[in-house]
């Protein structure tokens, strides 16, 4: 775990929104390793989420540095982030994000398409306790069912890195001990690098290493001593 | 399967009546584009492959007489290829049965078997023996329409004698592909044969023995045909030429060019209309379709698709539908056509099936149909790639209203909130509203376009029957007869009242522009044929003037004034300058119209009459018809009673086909716009329209939003598709317009309300089917779905 997977280097972003400027991210030194559950903390507006999209390739930094090990995303072009993603990177979201019109093994599959070493879409499923829900649509699954498809959909990959966008906001608290749990079973299993960024602050007590935000600079990074099994956080 | 492509499957069966409203209106373009340019193509064709194989000549001259050794001076005119001379005349026919007389046309066939040139094909039976006197083959509509077999016979008037004749065969001829006969409005196999007799009986029969008086020439590749003509018509002059002419005015050939010249602007004008009209519905609903999915395209782009297989997917979208469309039109467009061919098979006589759509075409047709849906789907495909992923899964910022002049306006007003909702919408999106507009307003020009044709049959049916030519029958005479014949026709039984006319061949010149027309020339007080004016009114030609046609006068280029050069062919060979007096209104025919004691004195005859028009007694018609069979000196007679009949059943039946042919393919564009913008509308207000209903609008309130922006757009539609199809209107009219005849631009104003009322209503049903979709708004899942 000593051996960085991300290097950000004094990592800005501005958006420009018709004439005022937002400084999502005002200088951010960070370094994420290989195998580590990172909670980002901080309340909405942070940066946390503009940091994530960044580290998932979805975005530029406006200036700095992000290294995926050796390579710099920051100079990427749009081609080869788009490789950069479909090689590397496992995307869990807030609102699932499922295609309503294909199933749950389908929505899974719509991954194992483009992937290089993909895991059977069967598999995937299986891993976070769905493999009995593998025909059903998203309409017909209940909303902590639908996350842990999306779940599924990332892995399934078996992705060097697995970026969890608020997974459990949109869901009750049993609900959302479920999907944490599947996050840390992916992780200590496959030892893939997690990152999960929240504004609630009692999933931090299951991650390695966490890492505060507040108006787009960090301000603190610690380290747990002791970590906590997802179902023994409640919120 | 990937996932993706059963993403595609689902989504296409998902949408399917959107799809299926704009598959129609392109299959209606398909469809058109087939049936008219694969029937231009296939007519054309035929009748090139036709004439090649048949020898059909390239120039055509009558004259009254010419000695037989002429034959070798025209094979000498330098670029003639082949000449063959032959015998032609009329004779009236008595067929057994038939209370008419009918009109048949001797052509004369060599003593060596079939002609050269135009050479007729023998359908059944054998060519008539070269020394009978008896023997015809007739052409095989003629046969056909009496159900005459070989060995069958009738009788006919030949040279004042009756003379029983016996079809040995039945022939088809280049020549006649469109067989009508002189005065004839259509073609009618009852009334009209073609009759090939052998050269020395026809000789005998028309008195031309070591003569003829007509001859066919075959002109040498890249010969000047015009140069051909000028100096065979010298060549005829002293033998009573009636004028040489090429292809184009030769009767037949003239009917199928006007044919082929109509398949051809449908082909150009009509399937684009359809083409833009789908490209536009594709680009709206799939525009529509990516706003949806934003989030969708995010998470595809995410998860590593690149922007190429992004785009591809939606354009695969418009690919089915563009599928959809292709099979649709192929479908409708093969049963078009077989329906076109067996239309043609009545009017047109081809030895050999012509009427296959070839298989390029329909390929044409499917690339043109998927370029259409594919350039509808660029702009959303383009907009799903440039959309960044992380962008893409961030909800879509709300659409921009803010308030302009137009509002503040529009506050003035002091609308309901709804009616602003209504305009806001409709000016949000302008480019849309607009094409919308555009797109309705198409339906009702195409409305327009088949309800006016009605109107403007109604006006040529008026003017020819009922104003100019009021006569029940016509009387066509072989030779022009001294006045005095006149009372023998009033002896006649059944025949009321009489007059006479002279027709005289003539070539108007003015300035370079020439027509080839006969001039009719009538007493002043002519009643029962008459040239009328555009109030009805009957013009008469005052003595040594001449009254023309509207028409003949604009392609001559003259008014009431101008003086005429006019060149009097056959036996009268005279030139004179003679003023214009007068225009009158007619659509069939050019005409021209001379006082008759002028016409007389001018060539220093006594009165003499060509043809004689009648008012008859029907109750003794039988007898008359009887007398017409045995009348020396007759050719033919024209019963305007039947051809009044048979003009106005056969254009009813045409209009009417017609009719709902375009107010099918009117509903159907109405239908696709109409419902594609509501669906792609409520799609976009579902949240809004919740909102409504949970702030305790009534469900008819709510609707009234989606039904108000659909309806005011369509009323938007109305006068700009009166414009349009006005320009449509006075298109076809252009199209239609040649020598032959002329449509005249008559647009009522029911032609108007009956285009309205068909779009307004079919708008009006489009939009209430999707209005039902408010009902089941599902008020609570609206609300908690994320935009």
């Amino acid at each position: 775990m000593d051996r960085p997977i991300f290097r950000m280097q004094a990592v800005t972003k501005v958006y420009d929104t018709g004439g005022t400027k937002v400084h999502a991210l005002a200088g951010v030194d960070l370094d994420l390793f290989g195998g580590e559950l990172a909670v980002l903390l901080g309340p909405s507006g942070s940066g946390k989420s503009t940091l994530l999209n960044i580290l998932g390739g979805l975005d530029h930094a406006t200036s700095g540095h992000v290294w995926f090990r050796d390579l710099d995303l920051s100079v990427l072009k749009e081609s080869a982030l788009t490789r950069y993603r479909r090689d590397h990177v496992g995307f869990v979201f807030q609102f699932y994000n499922l295609v309503p019109s294909l199933s749950a093994r389908e929505n899974v599959q719509l991954v194992t398409d483009v992937a290089r070493h993909p895991m059977p879409p069967d598999e995937a499923l299986a891993l976070v306790g769905l493999d009995h829900r593998l025909d059903h649509f998203p309409a017909e699954l209940s909303g902590g069912e639908q996350q842990r498809v999306a779940i599924a959909r990332a892995i399934a990959k078996r992705p060097e890195v697995l970026l969890c966008d608020e997974p459990t906001g949109a869901l009750d608290s049993k609900t959302g001990v479920q999907v944490l749990e599947a996050i840390r079973d992916i992780n200590e299993r496959f030892g893939t690098t997690t990152i999960v960024i929240t504004h609630n602050a009692a999933i931090r007590k299951m991650a390695h290493r966490v890492v505060r935000f507040h108006d787009g600079r960090i301000t603190g990074v610690e380290v747990n001593q002791t970590r906590l099994a997802p179902r023994d956080i409640s919120w | 399967m990937q996932a993706l492509d059963k993403k595609l499957f689902r989504d296409f069966r998902r949408l399917w009546a959107q799809v299926l409203a704009i598959a129609l209106v392109l299959g209606c373009g398909v469809a058109i584009f087939l049936t008219s340019f694969g029937m231009y193509r296939a007519l054309e064709d035929t009748r090139a492959a036709y004439y090649e194989r048949n020898r059909f000549a390239d120039v055509f001259a009558e004259m009254r007489r010419a000695p037989a050794m002429l034959v070798g001076e025209i094979a000498a005119i330098p670029g003639v290829a082949a000449v063959e001379k032959r015998v032609t005349g009329t004779v009236v026919l008595d067929i057994p049965g038939r209370v008419e007389t009918a009109m048949g046309r001797v052509i004369s066939i060599p003593d060596t078997g079939l002609p050269l040139l135009n050479r007729p094909v023998l359908r059944a039976g054998r060519l008539p023996d070269p020394s009978s006197n008896t023997q015809v083959a007739v052409n095989e509509p003629f046969a056909k329409a009496h159900g005459f077999r070989p060995g069958d016979g009738f009788a006919a008037m030949i040279n004042g004698q009756k003379r029983q004749l016996t079809i040995t065969g039945t022939m088809l001829s280049p020549e006649f592909i469109y067989t009508i006969g002189p005065g004839q409005l259509m073609p009618d196999n009852k009334g009209y044969g073609i009759l090939w007799m052998p050269e020395r009986a026809a000789a005998a029969a028309f008195d031309m023995t070591g003569a003829f008086n007509s001859v066919s020439l075959k002109t040498a590749r890249a010969t000047n045909e015009a140069e051909v003509i000028d100096r065979l018509d010298n060549l005829l002059e002293s033998y009573g030429g009636f004028g040489a002419h090429g292809r184009d005015i030769q009767l037949s050939n003239s009917f199928i060019d006007a044919e082929i010249a109509s398949l051809r602007a449908t082909a150009a004008v009509l399937p684009p209309v359809f083409f833009g009209i789908s490209a536009f519905l594709v680009n709206m609903v799939l525009g529509r379709i990516v706003a949806l999915e934003r989030a969708q395209i995010g998470l595809m782009k995410a998860v590593g698709y690149t922007n190429r297989e992004v785009a591809t997917h939606y354009l695969m979208l418009a690919g089915l539908v563009g599928l959809a469309g292709v099979v649709i039109g192929w479908a409708a467009g093969s049963w078009l056509s077989h329906a076109l061919a067996v239309l043609y098979a009545d009017f047109f006589d081809f030895p050999y099936l012509v009427y296959r759509v070839s298989p390029d075409v329909y390929a044409i047709s499917a690339a043109i149909a998927f370029a259409a849906a594919g350039l509808g789907a660029l702009r959303a495909a383009l907009s799903a790639t440039r959309l960044s992923p992380a962008v893409a899964m961030a909800p879509a910022a709300p659409p921009q209203f803010s308030r302009g002049g137009i509002d503040r306006l529009l506050g003035a007003l002091r609308l309901s909130q709804p009616a602003m909702m209504v305009l806001r919408g409709i000016l949000r999106w302008p480019l849309r509203s607009g094409l919308t507009v555009v797109g309705l307003a198409l339906a009702v020009a195409v409305m327009m376009a088949a309800t006016f044709t009605d109107d403007s049959m109604d006006e040529i049916i008026d003017g020819f029957f009922y104003q100019s030519n009021r006569q029940d029958a016509l009387l066509l005479f072989s030779e022009d007869r001294p006045a005095s014949v006149l009372e023998e026709v009033r002896r006649l039984p059944g025949v009321l009242a009489v007059e006479g006319h002279l027709y005289l061949a003539a070539e108007l010149r003015h300035g370079h522009l020439s027509k080839r027309t006969p001039v009719e020339a009538r007493r002043p007080d002519s009643d029962l044929s008459r040239a009328v004016d555009t109030a009805g009114k009957g013009v008469v030609p005052p003595p040594g003037g001449l009254v023309l046609s509207r028409r003949l006068a604009a392609a001559l280029k003259v008014e009431p004034g101008d003086l005429l050069e006019v060149e009097f062919l056959g036996s009268r060979r005279q030139t004179h300058l003679l003023p214009v007096s007068g225009l009158a209104v007619q659509y069939l025919g050019l005409g021209a119209y001379m006082d008759y004691d002028t016409a007389n004195r001018l060539f220093g005859q006594a009165p003499q009459v060509s043809t004689a028009s009648i008012l008859v007694d029907f109750a003794q018609q039988d007898a008359l018809h009887a007398r017409l069979k045995d009348l020396p000196g007759l050719t033919g007679t024209i019963m305007l009673t039947d051809a009044r009949r048979s003009f106005r059943d056969t254009l009813a039946e045409n209009v009417l086909i017609m009719m709902a042919v375009y107010a099918t393919i009117a509903v159907l564009i109405t239908v696709g716009v109409a419902y594609n913008g509501a669906r792609v509308q409520l799609s976009e207000r579902a949240r809004e329209l919740a909102s409504l209903r949970i702030l305790g609008f009534s469900k008819a309130e709510v609707s009234a939003i989606l039904i108000g922006e659909t309806m005011l757009l369509a009323l938007l539609a109305q006068p700009l598709g009166w414009m349009l199809g006005w320009g449509i209107a006075l298109a076809i009219t252009a199209g239609f317009s040649s020598d032959l005849y002329a449509v005249p631009l008559v647009l009522r104003a029911s032609c108007f309300a009956t285009a309205s009322l068909v779009v307004l209503g079919a708008s009006l049903g489009a939009v209430l089917i999707v209005r039902r979709r408010v009902d089941g708004l599902d008020l609570v899942a609206v609300m908690k779905t994320r935009e």
